[in-house]
């Protein structure tokens, strides 16, 4: 090595810098994806994301004749020990009218759980078209060992949601909170 | 820097101490690429064998050799080790070695941290091997370790595979950052970017796609490790994130990654074809942009690996038509190896079979995927066999061909002796028919419906797959042929003369065979060597 010409100078040095520079910021993009990601969802709607607010009757537009199929699915996460189901597997709705329907809940284990509910619409892009006036993931619910309930659901489809949708899933998936999954 | 002056002016310590010292404190680019084919054949054998309990697992239907824990901790180490263990260092050595030899440099521009880049390799892969002796076993939920089966469900041993990565990322960063500052400061006067060797540019390109992906799949680890273990949920839906996007992040890093594993190979193949076509590179240009292109289109078509994943349909055929694009920049490339060889002198030494062997079959592997782009035929094709043939096609014939291809091309060189060419040509025949042997019948299975990465299959799969199984023995037994290939022409042999080839031109073939240890230590002249060789200017 002693008898190597040095021929990296300061251009070298700055390359370098510049190199590792790009290294870094690469793997501080990674974790930029992670907000991008989750407001990518938001404004697309992509991905099943649905509103977590209620939203209000005014802007239902007129009612319709068209009626499309809401599929409902509920499973307890990892960690969850509730027994959790919907009380009607599907319903007929007609755009642009309210509709109700219940989840029923029961806490299986010895202890007071308060859970969260998280919601998901299948296909992703009928999600921003499903409104909820009422629901129980809006809150965390709690309940007392071996207590059981049945939480509503009031909601409205738009009138102008895409021709291609006849069947809606709406699938709610329950997580304990304030513990580790 | 000491144990180098030793070996290179001083007597050498005798004993194992000395020896330990030079291979451990070299910061020669010859030594070190020599370190670097090494680790990767070695983990290229041991990844090998575990595909050999793989195929063997599947030679008929039912259980007969492992649990399928233990099969699962097969694939995803097979995956893992291939990828990060052999593919990748082997191309590193070969750059390591030729890239300085080849644009008329002394050495690396950053020779200590080029030692640093490959000792930390065995340390990486000590670690995600030991995981295999643990309690709970190795990871087990594939290469592309998807959340939540590694962060909810992974064993104990994933935060080992956690930091083996980030040790792997390490290295392949500041690899590529070194490969970069050597090509841009330490280019011989009068080497302009547009005269350097195709090898030079297609790993100037990787070294890039290295720099902006790798850190990503660092991030991508790093965030499993904290969900883990330190409360986060990044990947975990019941805190607020999504499994999905594991995907995307993992995918924005695989899909350039495959780019990595074989842009070199296309750089290899420009390099073997013209000196046994005995005509100079057709297109030259045309490669280098199509390189540059196919690079950029890598970084956004992660999509088409996730079309299954409830994308809507704008995406998917953004990533659809993305994704076929690629097909162009690539199809350049294959008709400018075409037009190289026509109405050239064309001669068919053990290299320029690998070459050939590479260009076919790789286009082999290209139409598969150009069938798993289009997404209505994706929905039937994902997650069966067919995209195991598919991307062991453009693998195995492509990186691991273009790898041996360029072992048998400089091999000469390195060691001073040619190898022999009647075991060489016997190497490449019984590997091509092997490999074909081996992957064609996955396309079968594949299109039949048998899905990856399972233990056990129905009954109608059972044809297929013992063809395959035996093909695939057949292919491990070549690359014991190609040890033995290899440990001969390094104890002896005949005498290679400096230009090796008699259609070889460049740099690398100016200087004697076997290569001394320190080349270049004053910049060549080019004029005078284009002269001399009749090169192109």
């Amino acid at each position: 090595m002693s008898t190597t010409r040095n021929a990296l100078g300061g251009k070298g040095r700055k390359h370098t810098i510049g190199l590792l520079a790009l290294a870094a910021g690469m793997f501080g993009f990674a974790f930029a994806l992670v907000p991008l990601y989750d407001a990518f969802c938001k404004w697309t709607g992509l991905n099943g994301t649905t509103s977590g607010r209620a939203s209000y009757i005014s802007s239902t537009g007129t009612p319709t004749d068209r009626e499309v199929t809401i599929q409902f699915l509920a499973q307890a996460g990892n960690g969850m020990p509730w027994e959790f189901r919907p009380t009607q597997s599907e319903l007929r709705v007609r755009l642009g009218t309210l509709a109700t329907t219940t989840f029923y809940v029961r806490n299986r284990s010895a202890t007071a759980v308060t859970g969260q509910a998280v919601p998901s619409v299948a296909p992703g892009l009928a999600a921003p078209y499903l409104n909820k006036l009422e629901c129980f993931c809006f809150t965390p619910q709690r309940l007392d060992a071996g207590a059981e309930m049945n939480m509503p659901v009031r909601f409205y489809v738009s009138t102008d949601l895409p021709r291609q949708v006849h069947t809606l899933t709406l699938s709610y998936t329950l997580f304990p909170v304030g513990a580790k999954s | 820097m000491h144990a180098h002056s030793a070996t290179a002016e001083h007597p050498p310590k005798s004993g194992l101490r000395a020896f330990v010292a030079r291979w451990v404190l070299t910061t020669n680019h010859k030594e070190i690429g020599t370190l670097y084919l090494w680790l990767s054949f070695t983990l290229f054998f041991i990844a090998g064998a575990m595909a050999m309990v793989i195929r063997v697992e599947l030679f008929q239907p039912g259980l007969q050799l492992t649990e399928p824990n233990f099969y699962n901790q097969m694939v995803t180490l097979h995956g893992l080790i291939m990828v990060f263990g052999a593919v990748m260092p082997a191309f590193v050595g070969l750059a390591n070695w030729m890239i300085p030899i080849m644009i008329g440099a002394p050495d690396m521009a950053l020779p200590r941290i080029n030692n640093f880049s490959f000792w930390v390799l065995p340390f990486a892969f000590a670690m995600l091997l030991s995981s295999l002796f643990m309690e709970g076993g190795a990871p087990n939920f594939g290469w592309t370790f998807y959340a939540p089966l590694s962060t909810t469900f992974g064993p104990p041993s994933t935060d080992f595979f956690i930091f083996g990565v980030h040790l792997m990322g390490v290295s392949s960063v500041l690899g590529a950052i070194n490969i970069i500052v050597t090509i841009l400061n330490l280019r011989a006067p009068g080497m302009t970017l547009m005269k350097m060797p195709l090898f030079v540019w297609t790993w100037l390109i990787t070294a890039f796609l290295l720099i902006m992906v790798m850190p990503v799949l660092a991030a991508a680890v790093t965030m499993m490790l904290t969900d883990r273990h330190f409360g986060t949920s990044f990947f975990a839906a019941s805190g607020g994130g999504d499994p999905v996007m594991f995907q995307h992040i993992f995918w924005f890093f695989g899909h350039p990654e495959v780019y990595i594993m074989i842009l070199p190979g296309f750089g290899i193949a420009s390099q073997i074809i013209p000196t046994f076509a005995r005509k100079p590179l057709f297109g030259y240009r045309s490669m280098v942009y199509a390189t540059a292109a196919i690079a950029f289109l890598s970084f956004i078509v992660w999509g088409h690996h996730m079309f299954a994943t409830g994308m809507p349909l704008a995406a998917q055929l953004m990533f659809m038509y993305a994704t076929m694009l690629i097909a162009v920049p690539t199809g350049v490339k294959v008709f400018n190896w075409v037009a190289t060889m026509w109405r050239g002198s064309m001669t068919f030494e053990t290299p320029m079979l690998f070459a050939l062997g590479f260009v076919m079959m790789f286009t082999i592997g290209g139409f598969s995927g150009l069938m798993l782009a289009l997404v209505p035929a994706d929905f039937q094709y994902q997650d069966t066999f067919f995209v195991v043939a598919h991307f062991h096609y453009v693998l195995y014939p492509g990186a691991i061909f273009g790898t041996m291809a360029a072992v048998y091309y400089w091999l000469p060189k390195w060691t001073g002796h040619m190898y022999d060419e009647r075991l060489g040509k016997i190497h490449f025949w019984s590997a091509a028919i092997a490999v074909n042997l081996t992957f064609f019948p996955m396309h079968f299975s594949g299109l039949a419906g048998m899905p990856r990465r399972v233990v056990d299959y129905s009954l109608q799969f059972a044809d297929f797959n013992r063809i395959s199984s035996i093909g695939a023995v057949l292919l491990g037994l070549t690359q014991l042929l190609f040890l033995y290939i290899v440990i001969k022409t390094i104890r002896g042999g005949a005498k290679a003369s400096d230009q090796v080839w008699e259609g070889a031109q460049g740099l690398e073939w100016t200087i004697p065979s076997p290569a001394p240890l320190h080349t270049f230590q004053t910049p060549p002249d080019l004029a005078s060597v284009e002269q001399a060789n009749g090169l192109r200017t």
